[in-house]
């Protein structure tokens, strides 16, 4: 039944997620900078505001204010299609993560998750896939041949790593017994986390999560050193920022799935023992799920101010080679342990 | 083989240990890591100033004797000695009653130094007989302006009131030593 206080339920629920997505991804764009500044011994930037906490406002109006060029041979309608779709499919995945149990709110349940897809984990598979469509079609449409080399890295290098990936899901799901995310964050309640049960597919996980973010180890879509500027070398204004914010938001979206299927999301140890109000707890959740998320986030910063970029034939090696057979090793001995 | 610096390069395939790269990855990571924590570099710059070098060579003064009266009689002996041309004048003739003003009959009635021209070199300082022209440890201003760098006399010379102290320039024992 399709009730006033459900659709404004979840109307609201909507663009909290949405609002407080683009702002953490806003403020990874600060974090990261003044990290990276820390982890080289400077102090970053600080001129906007105090401690520069205002930068990325800065930043923002910057690209806004810029001219959004086009070139004169590129595909003027796939051109601007490319950033957006990169946009799209980063905002996408926060569909469906469970950020909190529920909330009592005027005798009603909410749920704090804008829809319980009992395909959770399959769905945010495709959408985070659907990304690499933002960088082929934007990288192909520039009619560059940096941009078109950047492309060409960028699919084989997501596709490559995909399937380890998939294939370490697949062993989660084996052992969860679900592909619906809020059962698997509520089967992981009382410090039973995924991680201690799939060690080595939370390993596998998180370097496929770097590759597909396009991140430091990974970056080489847009290494700068090779291909000019990757595939946003004809980019300008708003549209490269979309790109450049596409990758913090993806980021955001990783630290948030690895959070809530190997840390137990909004579970923290304790939880019951302390006696608070149904209320309380779940918001006491959602900032631990927060909590995690951030610390996932920093190692995302912390790896990508220290280690240097793999060359392209070691990262499809690594992908094939190495991480595809480990996770197939993964997902048998998975299987057979539950057999057993 | 000159420099004896050349190196002969090892090929050589990874061990085990060393392929699995989290050793080395969690080196990496704990040198980054005690990073965050050391003491930043960086000067924050219009809020701290750098601590200048005693007889640091900036911006240039022209000298007032003890009763205010000016000391350069453009003689020219800086414009001559300058490297990079920076210097230019123009003299004239102490006119009676001027005594206080001007220290000897001659006198600069314009003095300029390009500061875009100017190396900073300290020539100009050596030259000078009559102990009149000076660098001293400040910073010529930024500008967006080209004419800003040129110095005329009215700039550079300091007033009755508000001395430049040089002494430190002084004690540099090669220069006012030898002379």
């Amino acid at each position: 039944m399709l009730d006033l206080f459900f659709i404004i339920q979840k109307l609201i629920l909507v663009s909290a997620v949405l609002a407080i997505t683009l702002v953490i991804a806003m403020y990874t764009t600060y974090a990261e900078r003044k990290l990276a500044a820390f982890f080289q011994d400077r102090v970053g930037p600080n001129r906007a505001g105090p401690f520069g906490i205002l930068q990325p406002l800065a930043d923002g109006l910057k690209f806004m204010f810029k001219e959004a060029f086009i070139p004169a041979n590129a595909n003027k309608f796939l051109f601007v299609l490319g950033p957006s779709i990169s946009m799209i499919a980063a905002c996408m995945a926060c569909g469906v993560i469970p950020w909190g149990s529920s909330l009592m709110i005027m005798g009603h349940e909410v749920p704090l998750q804008i829809a319980d897809l009992n395909v959770g984990v399959l769905y945010l598979f495709g959408v985070v896939s659907l990304g690499v469509y933002g960088i082929m079609i934007g990288g192909w449409a520039s009619n560059n041949k940096y941009a078109l080399l950047s492309t060409i890295r960028a699919s084989s290098q997501m596709i490559s790593y995909e399937i380890a990936m998939g294939i370490a899901l697949i062993a989660l799901t084996l052992s969860t017994g679900t592909l619906s995310l809020k059962e698997i964050v509520s089967l992981q309640h009382g410090g039973h986390w995924n991680v201690w049960v799939q060690p080595l597919g939370f390993i596998i996980f998180i370097i496929c999560a770097f590759a597909e973010t396009n991140r430091m180890p990974f970056d080489l879509p847009e290494c700068e050193t090779e291909l000019v500027g990757g595939y946003h070398t004809e980019y300008s204004g708003m549209q490269l920022g979309f790109y450049l914010f596409a990758e913090y938001i993806n980021m955001f979206v990783s630290s948030t799935v690895m959070a809530a299927l190997y840390f137990g999301g909004f579970n923290f140890p304790f939880l019951n023992s302390l006696g608070l109000s149904h209320n309380l707890v779940t918001l006491l959740g959602v900032g631990v799920f927060f909590a995690k998320i951030f610390a996932l986030m920093f190692f995302f910063i912390w790896i990508r101010w220290t280690i240097p970029r793999f060359r392209y034939d070691q990262l499809m090696r690594l992908g094939w080679k190495v991480l595809m057979p480990l996770a197939i090793f993964n997902m048998l001995v998975t299987a057979v342990l539950i057999l057993l | 083989m000159l420099t004896n610096r050349s190196k002969v390069v090892v090929n050589k395939t990874l061990t085990f240990s060393e392929s699995l790269y989290f050793p080395a990855i969690f080196r990496g990571l704990m040198i980054t890591m005690s990073h965050l924590f050391k003491r930043k570099v960086t000067v924050r710059y219009p809020e701290q100033t750098r601590v200048f070098s005693p007889v640091y060579r900036g911006l240039h003064v022209l000298k007032r004797d003890e009763k205010g009266a000016e000391r350069c009689t453009a003689c020219g002996l800086c414009a001559v000695a300058c490297p990079a041309e920076a210097i230019t004048m123009v003299a004239a003739e102490r006119e009676p009653g001027q005594e206080a003003l001007f220290r000897e009959e001659k006198y600069a009635a314009q003095y300029e130094i390009n500061m875009l021209r100017c190396i900073f070199c300290g020539l100009c300082e050596e030259a000078c007989p009559k102990e009149a022209i000076y660098l001293t440890p400040r910073l010529v201003p930024s500008s967006f302006k080209r004419e800003d760098f040129f110095w005329k006399k009215e700039r550079l010379l300091e007033t009755v009131e508000n001395r430049v102290d040089v002494s430190r320039r002084l004690m540099r024992p090669a220069q006012k030593g030898a002379a």
